[in-house]
């Protein structure tokens, strides 16, 4: 196997084609091991794996704890609550304490969009950025591409609408940088109070790739895969960004009726945690076009090949899966 | 009698529109001639030969934060003032948001004479357009004016009540004293770390609208053609507000402005890596302004080049961009960041001099920033071809917080005199 060319992981803008491949790839054996009854690969014993968690999640941090334990790591949870951010101690200092206990992998999910990079510019550990603000979430945006590659054969070519708050949404910014880099063209839509100024730009030469509309109907029509993203109203400002859930759930919101405008085989994803009724249908999230599911144990595998990748510092690793 | 003679120099005082080689002969701290080939007249005068070098007004800044009292951590008077020197500047206008703010004489007074010990600049200092800087009631200004404020603001803040700045326009008119405003409009900038556009939009930061600022300036603008008051905007940073500017001095307002040598120099690119020393307020802004910003700066709209100092320590930088301070230092990088534009050919020289001398000066009725007969010898005697790194071991200040570390910049400040004083003598051309 290839090594691979990163200390960190911070966000999906920077790699390569070929590295978000070899990801997918690798997350693609590790898989398999999740299907096992023994969950458990000897790879990281004896490494160590901080899960700092200075932001609220379940999904995503349960999802690194597993991953880290099925491949033998010793896995250390630290939330938001318990860390001593909250006595007054800077993210920094806490990120130098923990690199004094010589941690091989600190997975970071904070509140403020550059916190990962200003932590791995400070610590030896590998730094893998579980979300930072609104800027990236490159496990998320992996484990997305991985599950529409495993349902529809490939990436490459495919119409892919992203429908939400995009200007507050960290899953879509991952999501256009990983799907323009795998060939996809990307559609994202919502009203013009969440598409924020210049996102076509985020992606550089492959900005033909994306497309922007305020029609939802616009961004369905033909699509093999439709993301919706959850509508955060804490990160909508004090005025809002929509006058309610009712009137967005009608213009903005997947009912199986505007799903029949996409793809007879179009799938269904979501990055969690759903609001039911608001951007998805109720019944649609449980239907079979929802692949919702699936994209929550691929996490667990697109982590374990992250952490596998990262945590064994590049060395040649004997058991290789 | 103390006599000393600058010799050989390129003389350049815009407000008497002198530039020509010529010796400077100040004597008891005043300057007395200006003219080619003069000898000393005693023997106990000092000569500094200025051949090749510039001799210009000391500079004048209408905008630092020297956060004393109350943030000494930070800088206080003497640190503040030695950068200034440093820099080349002789007279700094410093903003009131100290701890406690300055919103009355007591802490006027005492600002006054803490500067006055330390002897390295002359500190005037603005007074606070409202009480506690709250934007509720008027401060006391006429009683500040009596002892010794050369202008209001709230700055760091901006006026938002709109009958607040009405009556404060009013009644800092009937004192003659300018008003200073910090121009953003906090609900349109609220939570905006950086610039909006699409380099916020890429790094996931909030981003504030030049609207932002431009919604105030507007605002502001109606309320000066309603009450006549003189008004300057400190720290412009948009294409609209310099237009907005530009139209209303054409109509015959009584405007001026300022501009950072910073937002002459970066775009909001400098956020792009989470350099948090480029987080600043009004923020840095994409490279359309920074173009206006040029134009507006050769076409005269501009009055003032004034570095907004604004000392910050590693506890409110060393922090997740979100949570970081607002503000970079600039005293002693604010000559050579202007005189970039000059290499550029996007001003000459005596215009570069204009904005950190007469210009301001001009804009709070200062009595500095001229090399007129008679004056006051605050000079500052410039190399052009000195080039210098910025790093932290030279700084003066007590504070680091600059994105230009690392910069080599050329063009420095080699001796400020104040009142024919050396304050600053990089040469020891007066040791």
């Amino acid at each position: 196997m290839t090594a691979f060319a990163h200390r960190h992981l911070l966000g999906i803008e920077g790699l390569t084609r070929e590295e978000v491949v070899q990801l997918l790839d690798l997350a693609g054996t590790f898989h398999a091991i999740s299907e096992r009854a023994i969950k458990k690969v000897p790879t990281l014993r004896g490494r160590t794996v901080i899960n700092l968690f200075l932001e609220p999640s379940t999904r995503t941090r349960t999802s690194f704890e597993i991953a880290a334990k099925r491949l033998s790591a010793d896995a250390v949870n630290i939330s938001g609550q318990v860390s001593s951010t909250v006595k007054g101690e800077t993210l920094l200092d806490t990120a130098r304490n923990l690199q004094a206990m010589k941690p091989d992998v600190i997975v970071l999910r904070h509140g403020s969009s550059g916190a990962a990079a200003s932590v791995a510019a400070v610590v030896d550990a590998a730094v893998v950025n579980a979300g930072d603000g609104t800027h990236e979430h490159p496990t998320q945006a992996l484990l997305d591409a991985v599950t529409i590659r495993a349902h529809k054969g490939r990436v490459e070519g495919l119409e892919v609408a992203i429908v939400g708050d995009i200007a507050h949404s960290r899953v879509a910014r991952s999501n256009l940088h990983a799907l323009t880099l795998l060939g996809a063209n990307v559609r994202l839509c919502g009203p013009r109070t969440m598409l924020p100024v210049g996102i076509e730009q985020l992606v550089g030469e492959r900005k033909g790739q994306v497309r922007v509309t305020h029609r939802l109907e616009e961004a369905l029509e033909g699509a093999d895969v439709v993301m919706m993203l959850r509508i955060q109203k804490e990160r909508a400002g004090a005025v809002g960004l929509f006058p309610n859930t009712r009137e967005y759930s009608r213009v903005y919101g997947l009912s199986a009726q505007k799903l029949a405008l996409a793809r007879p085989d179009a799938i269904v994803m979501h990055p969690g945690p759903v609001n039911r009724g608001v951007e998805l249908d109720p019944g649609l999230a449980d239907g079979a076009r929802s692949v919702i599911l699936d994209q929550v144990t691929w996490g667990v595998a697109v982590r374990m090949a992250v952490l596998y990748l990262l945590g064994t510092g590049g060395e040649p690793v004997a058991e290789a899966p | 009698m103390s006599e000393l003679l600058l010799k050989g120099g390129r003389v350049i005082d815009p407000a008497s529109g002198l530039d020509r080689t010529a010796d400077v002969r100040i004597v008891d701290g005043r300057i007395v001639e200006v003219a080619p080939g003069l000898a000393a007249r005693g023997a106990g005068a000092r000569v500094v030969d200025c051949a090749n070098r510039v001799v210009a007004p000391g500079f004048v800044d209408l905008h630092v934060h020297f956060r004393e009292p109350g943030q000494e951590y930070k800088e206080d008077i003497a640190s503040g003032s030695r950068s200034a020197a440093a820099g080349g500047f002789s007279t700094v206008c410093c903003m009131p948001n100290t701890v406690p703010p300055n919103d009355n004489r007591a802490i006027t007074e005492l600002i006054l004479r803490r500067s006055a010990e330390v002897g390295l600049a002359r500190v005037r200092p603005v007074g606070a357009i409202s009480k506690g800087l709250l934007g509720e009631s008027l401060s006391e200004m006429a009683e500040m004016k009596a002892a010794g404020i050369v202008a209001v603001s709230d700055d760091g803040r901006p006026v938002m009540n709109a009958e607040l700045m009405r009556r404060a326009l009013e009644y800092a008119r009937t004192f003659d004293l300018p008003v200073v405003q910090h121009a953003e409009d906090l609900e349109l900038s609220a939570g905006g770390v950086m610039n909006e556009g699409p380099v916020a939009t890429r790094a996931g930061l909030r981003g504030q609208p030049t609207s932002a600022e431009s919604v105030m300036v507007a605002r502001d603008l109606e309320l000066v053609e309603w009450t006549g008051a003189r008004y300057h905007v400190a720290h412009l940073s948009t294409a609209r507000s310099a237009a907005l500017v530009r139209d209303a001095r054409r109509r015959g307002l009584p405007v001026t402005c300022e501009v950072t040598p910073h937002h002459l120099t970066l775009t909001d690119l400098a956020c792009a890596g989470y350099d948090t020393h480029a987080k600043c307020a009004p923020p840095l802004r994409g490279p359309a302004d920074l173009a206006a910003l040029e134009e507006a700066l050769a076409d005269g709209t501009i009055d003032a080049v004034a570095t907004d100092h604004a000392p910050h320590s590693p506890v409110e930088k060393e922090l997740e961009f979100d949570n970081a301070a607002f503000g970079m230092i600039g005293l002693e990088t604010a000559f050579p960041l202007l005189y970039r534009l000059v290499v550029r050919g996007v001003i000459d020289l005596p215009r570069a001099i204009a904005l950190l001398t007469a210009g301001p000066a001009h804009c709070f009725g200062l009595d500095a920033g001229t090399l007129t007969l008679g004056a006051a010898a605050d000079v500052v005697v410039l190399d052009l071809d000195r080039t210098f790194p910025v790093n932290a071991g030279t700084i003066q200040s007590r504070s680091r917080n600059t994105p230009f570390l690392g910069w080599e910049l050329t063009g420095r400040a080699v001796l400020t005199l104040l009142d024919g004083r050396a304050t600053h003598d990089e040469d020891g051309a007066l040791a």
